[in-house]
């Protein structure tokens, strides 16, 4: 039996950016948070190095407009710079509130929130590197994730932990709600809303090395795919320049505002060649970039497809590579970065104080998503507003981050339009009244999922297994959608995706219950991910030129006369329901860059 | 290397009583236990179930009893269990909702009922920034700040096995947090909560608790600072 449930607000996710909503809806209309993890498993918890504000509080001549400018060159120029402002600006009264609700930051002699360096966060226009990020430790993000959960709990926001989001409702072109699978029962739930948040974070799991964690998989983006609505700059995907090797295990960009330095296999800090200014502390597209050409030259350790972070104070005291060029010692590393120090101990069996540590790019963020405007509102094709929808972090695309994402960069999309977000939702609660659901509104989602259900294998030969199809998706993705991109390498991805959605209808699974069936899930989620796939391969194989973290060897240069612009993507098949989207049955879009206070112009480090 | 892993398994579906899987699987010595899981529930058998997420020891999903002894099942290396027979358990003192998925809600409402949150309702400073603190007193509380309500803690328990209604290890580090953070002003009250019947003087100082971490949290002595906070009135 369908449960149903009305709320004015329901946000879908339950990170940064869903539990910031859910602070500000909650406190002005009735609101709901449905995740399919607990809260405080949320990927948001596994950021490390910072936020990022123009606090100034290390009297390093910080400003937002510096902040802002950073975002928008750091992009590529393909941010909207009204929303990059916004940004910047926001940015210090929002961790001036974090700070307020107890989040423990690290601190400077007079008791202020302390701030470190970070990749490609200068003063004065790029003139020198800055102090901006604001930190606790390694773990900024847990503890901004523990931080937003204890207010939600201080102010009794109602939670629906473990409910998986399968569908969103639309009548019309208005948003009423979605559908959620209760996990631990299997019971189908309709949550209608006046307003509806879709806050779920990034689809990193389409990639085979990633940052991401297992549940990054994107399902609620693919379901406002598969209702027909457009997703924005898809194919500008980051890649993360220091993932532990082979694991993807991100080792925090910290590593290198505190002075590590990046090593080939002559022993050279190659960083110097390609950003002389700022080297190591150059944006990550340019950095990954820096590695894989390092590794494409032989220049890999032992030529092969790694190289080293070098964390260790002698090494960083070589360099003079420490902030302001002073001394670190080895006390002060363990303390500032406790937690990428155990991983490298636990992961790699090496102590990264005395040994350098093997690093290759690890894909970690997507710039794209759900097209917004500035106060989380979802757009549709035409730059319209979709009444009762909203988007927020990773899986809403402002855009702030343009071509590429600065460090420490999310956090703050996060908090800041969390809260736009749910601000808005409020307002817009508070003047409408809830559209009527349409009839039977779950039935084809649920249908959907019940002949998933009903595929279970005879033999363990029986059919696809999801587990097959989702390797391979992850392997043509890592190896043809990669830092650097071709024609041909992404045509290759469009066939193998093809091929994939194919095998897919012909998918077996083992478990046919309804008390946590995650085997049935992630055969659903599966599906999810060939969508976004597509999605990615498809609008990266269109845009022809580099931007940003977008590099594609056929069209080595940016583009601006062509190409300055966001790209869109939607199913045109004439279809709007919860079923994987066939194959080719696509149309893209633009929109312009809103530009202003910065001219485009090349972009140096 | 070859791995002999050995899962118990409930299926309220369909199983009367919990039962003992066995599987075989194929590794790297540098893998972690929580892959071998996964290469059992990705080629042999699916309706194997477990919660996992970050697979790399900072969301908590995945904490487990592995060998006897609770563990993240993605902090732990093949390699580093001495031994390729592997013996995987869900928590213990918590129901089983299927295979290693066992109820967390009692355990969060331990968790909420100890005021998580910090209270402070005094003015904001005037001019519109951060209240003031050394990183000292940040230092005091950092221990506690790492933790990420796995409940391999309050799962090793014997005081928490024998009564569930025992608020348990985790849910007085959280309290811990906020007792000692200097801008939080309800600590009256939580030492209070945690002086009741339920509280602290349940604890017998075992020290499953400070073994389990993976967080390395010095449990047991957090509670013992508790403790000494309830009985002196001094907290510091």
């Amino acid at each position: 039996m369908t449960k149903f449930h009305q709320f004015d607000a329901v946000i879908v996710g339950a990170g940064g950016a869903g539990l910031m909503a859910a602070l500000h809806a909650s406190k002005g209309c009735n609101t709901a948070v449905i995740s399919k993890l607990y809260p405080t498993r949320s990927h948001t918890g596994a950021a490390q190095g910072g936020i990022a504000a123009a606090l100034n509080n290390m009297g390093d001549g910080d400003s937002w407009e510096f902040h802002m400018f950073d975002t928008v060159k750091g992009g590529d120029y393909l941010a909207d710079q009204d929303s990059a402002e916004i940004l910047a600006k926001d940015a210090i009264d929002a961790i001036i509130e974090l700070e307020h609700m107890g989040l423990p930051f690290d601190r400077t002699p007079d008791g202020r929130i302390d701030q470190r360096r970070f990749g490609g966060h200068t003063a004065n226009f790029g003139e020198r590197l800055v102090m901006r990020s604001c930190k606790a430790a390694d773990r900024t993000g847990h503890m901004i994730l523990q931080t937003l959960y204890q207010q939600c709990i201080k102010q009794k926001v109602r939670f629906f932990d473990e409910f998986f989001m399968v569908d969103l409702l639309m009548n019309g072109n208005t948003c009423v709600g979605c559908v959620a699978i209760e996990i631990a029962t299997g019971e189908v739930h309709v949550f209608h809303s006046k307003a509806l948040m879709i806050a779920s974070g990034g689809f990193g799991k389409i990639f085979k090395v990633t940052s991401n964690a297992v549940s990054l998989t994107g399902d609620p983006v693919a379901a406002v795919y598969r209702r027909g609505l457009p997703l924005e700059d898809m194919e500008f995907f980051q890649f993360h320049p220091t993932g532990i090797y082979k694991l993807g295990i991100l080792l925090s960009e910290a590593a290198r505002g505190e002075g590590s330095v990046l090593i080939n296999g002559k022993g050279e800090r190659f960083m110097e060649q390609y950003a002389p200014s700022v080297k190591d502390l150059a944006p990550r597209d340019l950095i990954s970039r820096s590695i894989m050409s390092e590794i494409r030259a032989g220049r890999g350790i032992d030529g092969k497809d790694y190289v080293y972070m070098d964390f260790r104070p002698e090494t960083i005291n070589k360099f003079k590579s420490g902030p302001g060029g002073k001394e670190v010692t080895r006390e002060h590393l363990e303390k500032s970065l406790p937690e990428i120090i155990e991983f490298v101990r636990v992961y790699m069996g090496i102590d990264p104080m005395e040994h350098p540590v093997p690093i290759q790019p690890t894909a970690h963020y997507a710039m794209g998503g759900i097209p917004t405007d500035n106060e989380a509102r979802v757009l549709d094709a035409n730059e319209k507003v979709i009444p009762g929808l909203y988007s927020a972090g990773e899986c809403a695309c402002v855009s702030v981050h343009g071509a590429n994402r600065l460090g420490t960069n999310s956090l703050v999309d996060l908090v800041v339009f969390g809260r736009r977000g749910g601000k808005e939702m409020v307002e817009y609660a508070k003047k409408t009244d809830f559209t009527a659901l349409p009839k039977n509104s779950e039935a084809q989602v649920v249908a959907e999922l019940e002949s998933l259900r009903n595929r279970v294998r005879k033999d363990p030969k029986d059919g696809e297994r999801v587990s097959t199809l989702r390797t391979a998706m992850q392997d043509t993705m890592q190896l043809n959608v990669s830092v650097y991109r071709t024609a041909e390498s992404m045509a290759k991805a469009v066939a193998d995706l093809a091929e994939l959605k194919a095998r897919y209808a012909n998918v077996k699974i083992d478990d046919s219950g309804k008390i946590f069936n995650t085997d049935l899930l992630e055969a659903f989620e599966l599906g999810c991910m060939l969508d976004l796939a597509e999605c990615v391969a498809r609008t990266a194989l269109a845009r022809q030129e580099s931007r940003g973290g977008h590099a594609r060897e056929d069209f080595p240069n940016r583009d601006d006369k062509k190409w300055l612009k966001h790209s869109l993507i939607w199913r045109n098949d004439g279809a709007s329901n919860a079923s994987l989207v066939p194959h080719g049955k696509y149309q893209f879009g633009e929109r312009p860059v809103r530009l202003g206070r910065f001219e485009p112009k090349e972009r140096k480090y | 290397m070859k791995l002999h892993l050995k899962i118990k398994r409930f299926n309220p579906e369909k199983d009367k009583a919990p039962w003992w899987g066995e599987y075989d699987v194929d590794v790297e010595p540098t893998d972690r236990v929580l892959d071998a899981i996964h290469y059992v529930k990705y080629y042999q058998d699916g309706t194997l179930n477990l919660r996992r997420s970050c697979a790399h020891g900072v969301c908590g999903s995945d904490a487990m009893r592995i060998n006897g002894k609770n563990a993240l099942a993605c902090k732990l290396l093949v390699q580093d269990l001495g031994t390729d027979h592997i013996t995987i358990e869900p928590l213990l003192g918590m129901r089983v909702i299927k295979d290693l998925v066992v109820d967390m809600e009692p355990f969060f409402d331990h968790y909420r009922s100890i005021m998580p949150f910090l209270v402070n309702d005094e003015p904001l400073p005037a001019n519109g920034r951060e209240r003031l603190q050394t990183q000292e007193q940040v230092d005091r509380i950092s221990e506690g700040t790492k933790c990420i309500l796995c409940a391999a803690c309050t799962g090793s328990c014997p005081a928490f096995w024998a009564n569930g209604k025992y608020v348990g290890p985790s849910a007085i580090v959280q309290a811990h947090r906020f007792i000692f953070d200097t801008r939080d002003r309800a600590s009256a009250q939580r030492l209070g909560i945690l002086n009741e019947r339920m509280g602290v003087w349940r604890c017998r100082t075992a020290f499953n608790c400070t073994n389990v971490c993976p967080k390395d949290i010095p449990i047991t002595r957090q509670i013992a600072e508790v403790k000494n906070a309830i009985l002196s009135g001094v907290i510091a």
